[in-house]
């Protein structure tokens, strides 16, 4: 091919290249999938294809992902024709996920939302310090007494966050291996349709048993103050109330326990930024912030369907239109963080958009946030010498599921 | 500059509580955001500024001034 040919734009004689598939595989843990580079040249919102061939559009810029997730005429609700499908056959687990705030729109999100915002502010989250700083010490000591090498993974991060979420929402930490398995199984791409539908009815039948516990019995957990809001509201229903419990189940675990793993490995790689924050700790909420969107582990969840026709940055979307706003894009985007895929803790990086942007902005990042901060601290702190046990490249990532992540990370000290 | 909160728009993700502690906080019972100071101090009006225009998801907060 000449260089005239490859500048030249299409003509009609030459066909139109198919739009690509959405989502799309990192070729490198530390950067976003390199076909967003690509779309991003294309203007600000691009057609792609969802894994079932529904066409929807794309951007990689930051504005145009705020303005298309805050979009008062983007719903997300999956079941609506057009969403794009993150895996297929997505829409047939419909019956599953009732319940889910995360997939319902005005009024019922504004009602569930509401009930929930109250138990995840700052303020109640900060008075969570205590006991998030002990089960995170306990879980450091644990390491500490035992073999080396260890997986960090299953010894400290998935630990650490299914003991927190359990002891928020009342629910038995003898359980965890139940949920732990079922989330994997949910979230993983490389589950059939049937392991996913078992999945979610193992972890419903646990949460239906712990909620028809509490009904009997009030407690001072998340579930038995749910329960009680839900009454005071009129709108108790134990399906739904168990399908609310399973998405703060799987959403309080799975991408913290990622978090922590990929977060550490990310500290691990950049042992001048590691220094800097093991010789001043107070650096945690911007290690935090800049470690959430240097990995963008829920690139793929940022989507939405137009319920009408809109006009975004102007372009014309049709009613029924997927929209896809790929976060580990925005958050790469040089026009808000200059010199983008650098690891710099001393970035403003606070208007990443790894918790979402809109009405859906995840209502547990206070949380999050705080989990992460202490985690990091504590580990090196405690575990200074802490080190990789493995390759860089021997790593295996969750490249085939809805959250980014790592599936062992073996470390030594 | 004065500072006003839409609670129609508002859906409690916090981030003005974030950005700007001294100006905003989350009410307990449904997490929406409350100015603590309508007219913000001088040294807290860039915090105030970031919060409405970059920080708030729902775009809750207008800043007038």
């Amino acid at each position: 091919m000449t260089e005239a040919q490859a500048v030249s734009a299409p003509t009609p004689e030459q066909p139109t290249p198919a739009p690509p598939t959405f989502p799309m595989p990192r070729a490198c843990p530390f950067a976003p999938p390199a076909a967003y580079a690509e779309l991003g040249e294309k203007g600000p919102l691009t057609p792609v294809v969802d894994v079932e061939g529904t066409a929807a559009w794309l951007t990689t810029r930051h504005d145009v992902a705020r303005d298309l997730l805050a979009h008062p005429k983007a719903s997300k609700n999956l079941l609506r024709p057009g969403f794009p499908a993150l895996f297929p056959g997505a829409a047939a687990l419909a019956g599953e996920i009732k319940g889910f705030l995360i997939w319902m729109d005005p009024p019922e999100h504004t009602l569930y939302r509401h009930m929930l915002a109250g138990e995840f502010t700052m303020r109640r989250v900060q008075a969570m310090r205590p006991q998030i700083e002990k089960i995170v010490d306990d879980g450091i000591t644990r390491l500490l007494d035992g073999p080396r090498p260890v997986d960090l993974v299953h010894e400290f991060a998935l630990p650490t966050a299914s003991l927190l979420i359990s002891e928020l929402l009342g629910v038995p930490y003898s359980e965890r291996d139940l949920f732990q398995h079922a989330t994997g199984a949910i979230l993983s791409h490389e589950s059939t349709q049937e392991q996913r539908k078992t999945a979610f009815a193992q972890v419903r039948g646990l949460l239906s048993r712990v909620i028809a516990e509490r009904t009997e019995n009030l407690g001072d957990d998340l579930l038995s103050t749910l329960i009680r809001k839900y009454r005071e509201a009129d709108v108790f229903d134990h399906d739904h109330l168990v399908g609310m419990a399973v998405m703060l189940l799987g959403a309080g675990h799975e991408t913290t326990a990622n978090m922590i793993a990929v977060g550490t490995l990310g500290l691990l790689q950049h042992p001048e930024a590691l220094a800097e924050f093991r010789a001043d700790p107070s650096l945690s909420p911007r290690v935090v912030d800049e470690l959430l969107r240097y990995f963008s582990i829920g690139d793929h969840v940022t989507c939405r369907v137009a319920t009408e026709d809109i006009e975004v940055h102007g372009v014309h979307i049709p009613a029924g239109s997927g929209l896809i706003a790929p976060n580990a894009a925005a958050n790469r985007d040089p026009e808000v963080f200059p010199n983008p895929d650098a690891f710099d803790i001393h970035r403003n990086s606070r208007s990443h958009l790894a918790f979402g942007f809109g009405i859906h902005q995840c209502l547990g990042q206070h949380l999050a946030r705080l989990e992460l901060e202490i985690v990091f601290t504590e580990l090196f702190r405690r575990i200074p010498d802490l080190r990789l046990d493995s390759e860089v490249a021997d790593l295996q990532f969750k490249d085939q599921a809805l959250f980014y992540g790592l599936h062992r990370l073996p470390v030594t000290w | 500059m004065r500072v006003i909160v839409d609670h129609d728009l508002c859906v409690g993700a916090g981030q003005c509580v974030r950005a700007a502690p001294e100006v905003f906080e989350q009410s307990d019972l449904d997490g929406k955001s409350q100015v603590l100071q309508p007219v913000p101090d001088w040294k807290y009006q860039a915090a105030v500024r970031e919060a409405a225009v970059r920080m708030c998801p729902a775009r809750a907060i207008s800043v007038v001034g």
